[in-house]
C-alpha cells in the first residue's frame, strides 16, 4: 500500500513541477530551489513529518524531502547539543548524500566521458 | 565596389567562390544534406581530449581541403577571415595560428560567416587581396558547455530549441573581374560570385527567451531582406532561392509572416538553414543553429546545385542572436542581426 | 524608442505568443507523474531495507538519499539520465537522482580544464542553488521551529 502512496505522492510532486515549467517563465533552477525551500519550510512546521509517514518514498526521493531532510537534522541537533546544532545540523542527513555525490563526481569523472 | 541604395554593398570585381570545403559532424551527416558535406565525420571529441580541440580539428581539416580544392598554398593565400561562437572566437585564433596567413577575426554569432564573406570580399574587391580564406565553425558540445548545461545534465527542451550544429566549413574567394560568365581569377577559376551584401543593423523586439533564438532573429531577417529589395528594386522573382540562416521551424514561420506583412512572399522559393539541416525524426525539436549551420548548407547544397545549374542567384540572409549568458541572467532581451549575401552564378 | 517602435515590439510579441508552438501538457505531466512515482517507489524500496538496518528513521532517511544520489550518479556516468530527462521533464529533475545527476554532469564536463579549477570549482555550477537556498531554508526553519518549542516548554 506504502509504495501505491509513495508512487502518487512522488509523480504528484513532479507534476507541480511540470506546471511550472510548462506555464511559467522560471526555469528549472528556480523550480527546483522553491521545492527545496518549500520542503525545509513544511518541515519547520512539523507538516513534512505527517507526509513522510503516509508517504514514505513518495516525500522523500523528491527536493523537498531533501530541503525537509536539512530543517530535521537541524532540529535534532539542535535538540541535543543547543546552539551549534543549528549550524552542525544542517548536514546531519543529507551530509551523506552531499559526499556521495562529491565523490562520485570525482570517480565518475575520471572513469566516464559526456557523449552526444 | 560602391554603395547601391542606403544599405547595400555591390562589388564591381564580383569576388567569386573558387573552392569550398565542408565538414560535418555525425548527426549532420545523417540529416537531409549529408551527401552534400565533402566530411562526415563520425564523432564529436574526434579523439580529443576537448570538445573545444575538436572543434578546432574541424576548422582546421575544412581550410586544409579549400586550400588543395583551389590548388593553393597555405603562403599563397592574401588573407583569413574566420569566426566562431566559442569566447575570443579562440577556435579561428588558433587555426590561424597554424596557417600563419594574414588574420582577421569576426564574430557575429551564427551569422559569423556572412561577416567573413564580407570582409573578405571588400579586401579583394578593392585591390587589397587577390584571394581569401573564409572559415568558421561550431560544435554542439562546446556550445552547450559554454552557452547552456553540462552535456549530460539533465534538461527537457521546449519545442523552440535548437540544436547546435558539429562542423565547420571554409571557402577560398578569388576575384573574378567585372562582367558576366566566369571571371580570369588564377587557381581553376571563381564558381558562384558575391555581387552584392546588404549589411543589416541589430534588431531587436525585445524578446528575452534563449530557448527560443528563431524568433528573436525573425525580425533581423525580414528587416535586413527587405532593404536589401529595396535597395536593389528586386523583387522574389529575380532569386532562385532565399537561404534563411538558423531560424528554424518557428523563426521561418515568423519570418513568413513579417514579410507577408510588407506584402512579400516567397513560396517554395524559401528555405532556412537551421529548420532544413536535420530531418525531424533527429531530435532536434525545432532544428539546428550554430555559426557553421547555415555555411554547412550554403557551401554544401546551395553552392554544389548552382554549379549543377540550378540555381542562377541565391539570397543568403544569415542570421545571428548577439546576446550571451550573462546578458540573459541580468534580464536584457536578445539582439540580433542579419547580413545579406547575393550569389550568382 | 519612439512610439512607433515600440508599438511594432509589442505587435512583435504578441504574434510569437499568439504563434509559438504550446508545449504538449497533458503529454508532459504524464510522464513525469510516472517517472517521479516510479523513482519514489525505488526511494521506498531503499527506506524500506535500510528501515530494517538502521537504528534510527533518520539514519534510514540519510541512506536512502545516499543511495538514489548513488543511482542517479550512475545513470549519469552511463549516460542515460539526459535521455530520461528528455522524456520525463520534471519527473527526472525533482527526484534526488536529479540533484546527483547536476553535480555528476558537472564534474564529468568541466574535468577537462582541470581537477582543481575545472571540475572543484564548477562541479555544484548547478547544484550549488538548491545547496545554498536549502541550508538558508533549512537553517531558519530548524531555528524557528526550536524557538517555538522551547517557548512552549
Amino acid at each position: 500500500m506504502i509504495y501505491l502512496i509513495a508512487f502518487l505522492v512522488g509523480g504528484a510532486i513532479c507534476v507541480l513541477a511540470q506546471l511550472a515549467y510548462d506555464y511559467t517563465k522560471y526555469t528549472p533552477a528556480h523550480v527546483l530551489v522553491g521545492l527545496t525551500v518549500i520542503g525545509a519550510a513544511l518541515e519547520g512546521f512539523g507538516l513534512y513529518k505527517p507526509l513522510l509517514n503516509v508517504a514514505g518514498g513518495g516525500a522523500l526521493v523528491p527536493v523537498t524531502g531533501f530541503g525537509a531532510s536539512i530543517t530535521r537534522g537541524v532540529v535534532q541537533e539542535a535538540s541535543r547539543l543547543g546552539w551549534e546544532g543549528l549550524f552542525t545540523g544542517v548536514f546531519e542527513i543529507v551530509g551523506l548524500g552531499l559526499a556521495t555525490a562529491i565523490i562520485l563526481g570525482v570517480l565518475l569523472s575520471i572513469l566516464a566521458k559526456p557523449k552526444d | 565596389m560602391n554603395r547601391v541604395g542606403r544599405w547595400t554593398i555591390q562589388f564591381k570585381n564580383r569576388p567569386g567562390i573558387a573552392a569550398a570545403a565542408t565538414n560535418a559532424g555525425p548527426k549532420e551527416g545523417q540529416g537531409p544534406y549529408g551527401q552534400y558535406f565533402d566530411q562526415v565525420r563520425n564523432d564529436y571529441m574526434r579523439g580529443k581530449l576537448s570538445a573545444e580541440a575538436a572543434e578546432r580539428l574541424f576548422m582546421q581539416e575544412a581550410c586544409e581541403e579549400a586550400l588543395s580544392a583551389a590548388n593553393l598554398k597555405a603562403e599563397q593565400v592574401d588573407l583569413f577571415v574566420a569566426g566562431d561562437l566559442l569566447n575570443q572566437i579562440v577556435t579561428a585564433n588558433f587555426v590561424a595560428r597554424t596557417l600563419q596567413i594574414p588574420f582577421i577575426g569576426v564574430y557575429n554569432a551564427c551569422a559569423t560567416f556572412s561577416d567573413a564573406l564580407l570582409v573578405a570580399a571588400m579586401a579583394i574587391d578593392g585591390g587589397y587581396a587577390a584571394n581569401a580564406l573564409v572559415a568558421v565553425s561550431s560544435h554542439y558540445q562546446t556550445a552547450e558547455r559554454q552557452f547552456r548545461y553540462p552535456i549530460e545534465m539533465n534538461i527537457q527542451h521546449k519545442e523552440t530549441c535548437q540544436y547546435t550544429v558539429t562542423g565547420a566549413a571554409a571557402a577560398i574567394l578569388q576575384k573574378a573581374g567585372p562582367g558576366p560568365g566566369p571571371g580570369p581569377g588564377p587557381g581553376p577559376g571563381p564558381g558562384p560570385k558575391i555581387t552584392h551584401i546588404t549589411v543589416g543593423r541589430v534588431v531587436d523586439y525585445g524578446l528575452k527567451d534563449p530557448n527560443d533564438m528563431g524568433a528573436a532573429m525573425a525580425p533581423a531577417a525580414a528587416d535586413t531582406f527587405l532593404r536589401h529589395l529595396d535597395d536593389l528594386r528586386r523583387t522574389p522573382a529575380d532569386y532562385d532561392l532565399v537561404l534563411t540562416g538558423d531560424l528554424a521551424a518557428f523563426g521561418k514561420k515568423l519570418f513568413k509572416e513579417l514579410i507577408k506583412e510588407a506584402g512579400i512572399s516567397l513560396g517554395n522559393k524559401h528555405e532556412d538553414a537551421g529548420a532544413a539541416i536535420f530531418s525531424p525524426t533527429q531530435k532536434v525539436k525545432a532544428g539546428g543553429s550554430g555559426a557553421a549551420c547555415a555555411p554547412l548548407v550554403l557551401l554544401g547544397y546551395v553552392l554544389k546545385e548552382m554549379q549543377k545549374g540550378r540555381f542562377e542567384r541565391v539570397l543568403a540572409v544569415l542570421t545571428g542572436a548577439l546576446f550571451s549568458p550573462l546578458s540573459y541572467q541580468q534580464g536584457e532581451s536578445i539582439p540580433c542581426i542579419a547580413h545579406a549575401i547575393v550569389l550568382e552564378r | 524608442m519612439d512610439k512607433a517602435a515600440q508599438e511594432a515590439q509589442k505587435r512583435y510579441q504578441e504574434k510569437v505568443k499568439r504563434l509559438e508552438p504550446r508545449p504538449r501538457i497533458a503529454r508532459d505531466l504524464f510522464r513525469a507523474f510516472l517517472t517521479g512515482g516510479i523513482l519514489s517507489i525505488i526511494g521506498q524500496g531503499f527506506f524500506d531495507a535500510f528501515s530494517r538496518i538502521e537504528p534510527s528513521e533518520g539514519e534510514a532517511v540519510a541512506a536512502t538519499l545516499a543511495a538514489m544520489i548513488f543511482l542517479g550518479a550512475l545513470l549519469t556516468a552511463l549516460g542515460v539520465y539526459d535521455e530520461i530527462a528528455e522524456f520525463a521533464g520534471a519527473g527526472a529533475a525533482v527526484p534526488i537522482t536529479g540533484f546527483a545527476n547536476t553535480v555528476v554532469a558537472a564534474a564529468m564536463d568541466f574535468r577537462r580544464e582541470g581537477f582543481i579549477l575545472g571540475l572543484g570549482c564548477k562541479m555544484f555550477l548547478i547544484a550549488g542553488p538548491i545547496l545554498v537556498w536549502g541550508t538558508v531554508a533549512g537553517f531558519f526553519a530548524g531555528l524557528l521551529k526550536i524557538a517555538v518549542l522551547s517557548l512552549l516548554r
